[in-house]
């Protein structure tokens, strides 16, 4: 297929593996901050591909994975009442909230529908004028301009009957919290190439150069990241500081104008919460006051659910690259994909997730037994074992 | 003002003998019961056995135990529902699948198929029309694999508390002496095929559902598989199993495979036949084709040696003209699928843990 086959050739995948390998003289431990990526990185085995001194380090950047536990409790209080058509991209529906999942209120006669965009909602909005229509608008500054203009559409089109159930992140601020902690092991970055399509990326030179780190503006097919790795390892064994973009057939330095204002002009920036992570300051949108009458918290009163993260999982620490998954004693255990305790076991690219697989593989008998015990140096899924 | 009568707009205020909706009525048992039965299941599948109207098929296996050396076969059985929508996709229609999802159960078993049941669960307001359709298209699903439907059922249930139409068949064929082919027998060695593209059926109608405003053109792959198995069948009796990745896809069909044979699979991603308008369209909307529906595909395990003769009897049928060598079977990670990836590295393919959802990023 064009324009993908192109980023999947393992002639040339084969040729930034050995330019990886011989760059990498000293241990470097890098961090793909979008889910996208990671989930090119475990569909392709593209960290089996690189050298030991190469960690990967999956971040935060899976929406599903830190989309705090009282949203989703929200949406499900929300999504169960009998006037809500409650809309939502498709993959939020498994995940799971204190007590339940929206699949559940679904199978409990919640009308819950999968949309592939917010725009579809509004045109479910207009033929249902006696039902309110919310959509569970989640993700990071690439989703952000097609909510922001859902939102724009309504208020043009005077649609009464829709509401945003907003939970938007943005990445700078959670790059800097991983930068800031004390326990970080993180010396790279790759950025995050679609946020940046958007958003551009001159907001991460002042972050380049406050922590002294490169940060490397990657795409998501299986040579874009390679690329984006070496790069980033260029950067680091020179030790130049600033910001790279590998993914200059989408993202320019400004990013789109015209996304960035809609986007300003419908959400303002507020603190947000992230699932693991706990809030972090300026870190996320929320409706700006002219369009306060589609806050979905507001007009089902929801605003102020709180709920407690399972105090056995660490998930947390491993969004941070802190601790790795066989360090938490729920894995495997108490926590696994059918039945996960938190973010990163929920999304198949969480790094929990992840490693359960590539667990598996590397060592068949030792999952879920008691016995867990790793004895050799080894990578697997995106941590490194001791 | 006109003085005239225009008779053409006039109707007649008795009730017309035919329903163009299906009403609770047909499902009664009576007269109306009778009258759909005769005129809309009974003119579709003219044979002596479901003619008979008997609370039961008769059926006579004589010609059955001749072929087999006169010793009494082996009966496969099986059975499955059907609850599609939308009715009508390219490619095929509820009936056509409920026909060939159930013959080819019996297909990759090394079965012959014979006799089908169908049974209907039809909603109150479900046309006549669409439902005439339904069955014209069974007849012909069923002339296309050479069984008969001798019986079946027809209930109805009240508008809202169905889909339109549901409907359950199932099949029994016989099984030649000699052939036993199983989930359970795939050796570390043994090769894996696949009869041709995958993820047709399930991207068809995903991309024909409301609320997913994707076109494309493609067609469902539906068809029976129980001429390209007698095919392969004859080319290499000892083919250890078949399988019709449906639900789940090539990835749960593999995954059980695994399990059963206490074995691993080793698949190669760059051989897996995938059309351009199906990697597309999984591209999109963020699934993968290891997991999507097939209804006219069947995966074989065969003995290294045979695989040659078993592909080039695959290409020689219509419905296997694009089979492919996909993987391996191995010694190594016993109850686990993995797949080389194009560029080199390895994961692993698990099965399917609920419905596989579109991603946000």
């Amino acid at each position: 297929m064009r324009f993908q086959d192109e980023y999947r050739d393992p002639v040339a995948a084969a040729k930034l593996q050995t330019a990886i390998a011989r760059v990498a003289t000293r241990p470097w431990t890098i961090m793909e901050v979008c889910g996208g990526q990671t989930h090119t990185i475990v569909k392709y085995g593209i960290d089996e591909l690189l050298p030991p001194q190469v960690e990967l380090v999956h971040g935060p950047g899976c929406p599903v994975c830190v989309t705090p536990l009282e949203l989703i409790d929200k949406a499900i209080a929300i999504a169960g009442r009998p006037e809500v058509i409650f809309c939502s991209f498709g993959d939020m529906l498994r995940v799971p909230g204190s007590q339940s999942d929206l699949f559940s209120t679904k199978a409990s006669g919640g009308d819950i529908r999968v949309v592939y965009s917010p725009l579809d909602c509004l045109k479910i909005a207009e033929q249902n004028p006696h039902r309110v229509v919310v959509f569970f608008a989640v993700g990071f500054e690439t989703t952000a301009p097609a909510n922001a203009m859902a939102v724009a559409q309504a208020k043009k089109r005077n649609l009464n009957n829709f509401a945003v159930l907003v939970s938007h992140v943005i990445v700078p601020p959670a790059m800097t919290a991983i930068l800031s902690s004390p326990n970080n092991r993180v010396q790279g970055f790759l950025g995050a190439g679609h946020v940046c399509a958007v958003m551009g990326y001159e907001e991460y030179i002042p972050i380049a150069e406050e922590f002294q780190i490169p940060i490397v503006v990657t795409g998501f097919e299986p040579l874009d990241l390679l690329e984006g790795i070496y790069e980033c390892i260029c950067m680091l064994e020179q030790n130049r500081i600033g910001v790279g973009n590998q993914y200059s057939r989408a993202v320019r330095r400004e990013g789109s104008p015209l996304a960035i204002q809609l986007i300003h002009d419908v959400f303002e920036v507020g603190d947000r919460k992230w699932r693991g992570i706990g809030t972090i300051p300026n870190s996320g949108y929320r409706l700006a006051p002219a369009y306060e009458q589609f806050d979905a918290e507001q007009r089902f009163d929801v605003a102020q659910f709180a709920v407690q993260e399972s105090e056995l999982c660490i998930s947390g620490q491993i969004l941070q690259g802190i601790k790795k998954p066989h360090q938490c004693q729920a894995f495997c255990k108490t926590c696994t994909p059918e039945h996960p305790l938190g973010a990163t076991m929920v999304s198949s690219e969480g790094a929990c997730a992840a490693y359960y697989n590539y667990g598996r593989l590397r060592h068949p008998m030792a999952v879920g037994s008691e016995t867990y015990q790793i004895h050799r140096r080894d990578r697997i899924g995106n941590v490194t074992l001791d | 003002m006109s003085n005239v009568i225009d008779f053409g707009r006039m109707s007649c205020p008795l009730p017309l003998g035919e329903r163009d909706r299906v009403l609770l009525g047909h499902g009664s048992g009576g007269k109306m019961s009778a009258e759909l039965i005769q005129n809309t299941f009974l003119p579709a599948w003219d044979n002596p056995v479901l003619s008979a109207l008997e609370d039961q098929a008769t059926l006579d296996l004589s010609s059955w135990v001749r072929q087999n050396g006169n010793q009494t076969p082996r009966l496969a059985f099986t059975t499955d529902s059907f609850v599609v929508q939308p009715l009508f996709f390219p490619g095929g229609d509820i009936g056509k699948l409920a026909v060939h999802g159930t013959v080819n159960d019996l297909a990759v078993g090394g079965a012959i198929p014979q006799f089908l049941s169908a049974a209907f669960i039809l909603e109150e307001g479900l046309l006549i029309d669409d439902l005439r359709r339904i069955v014209a298209s069974m007849r012909a699903a069923c002339a296309d694999a050479g069984i008969m439907l001798v019986t079946g059922d027809t209930k109805v249930v009240n508008r809202g508390k169905g889909d339109q139409i549901f409907i359950t068949t199932s099949g029994i064929g016989w099984v030649p002496a000699g052939r036993t082919l199983s989930i359970h027998h795939a050796r570390p060695g043994d090769r894996i095929l696949i009869s041709g593209t995958i993820g047709d059926h399930g991207v068809t109608i995903m991309s024909q559902r409301e609320g997913i405003e994707f076109e494309t053109v493609l067609k469902s792959d539906c068809a029976p598989l129980n001429g390209l198995t007698e095919a392969m069948l004859e080319a290499c009796p000892q083919i250890r199993c078949m399988r019709d990745p449906t639900r789940g896809g090539v990835s749960s069909s593999l995954n059980e495979l695994a399990t059963a044979s206490k074995v691993g699979i080793k698949l190669q991603e760059s051989r897996l036949p995938i059309r351009r308008e199906v990697r597309g369209a999984c591209e999109m909307l963020g699934l993968d084709p290891l997991y999507v529906a097939n209804e006219g595909k069947l995966i074989a395990v065969v003995p290294a040696e045979a695989t040659d003769k078993v592909l080039d009897a695959m290409r020689r049928h219509p419905y296997g003209k694009d089979a492919a060598e996909i993987g391996t079977v191995v010694a190594d990670h016993p109850d686990m699928v993995v797949l080389k990836s194009v560029i080199g590295g390895e994961r692993v393919v698990t099965m399917l843990a609920g419905e596989q959802l579109p991603r946000i990023c």
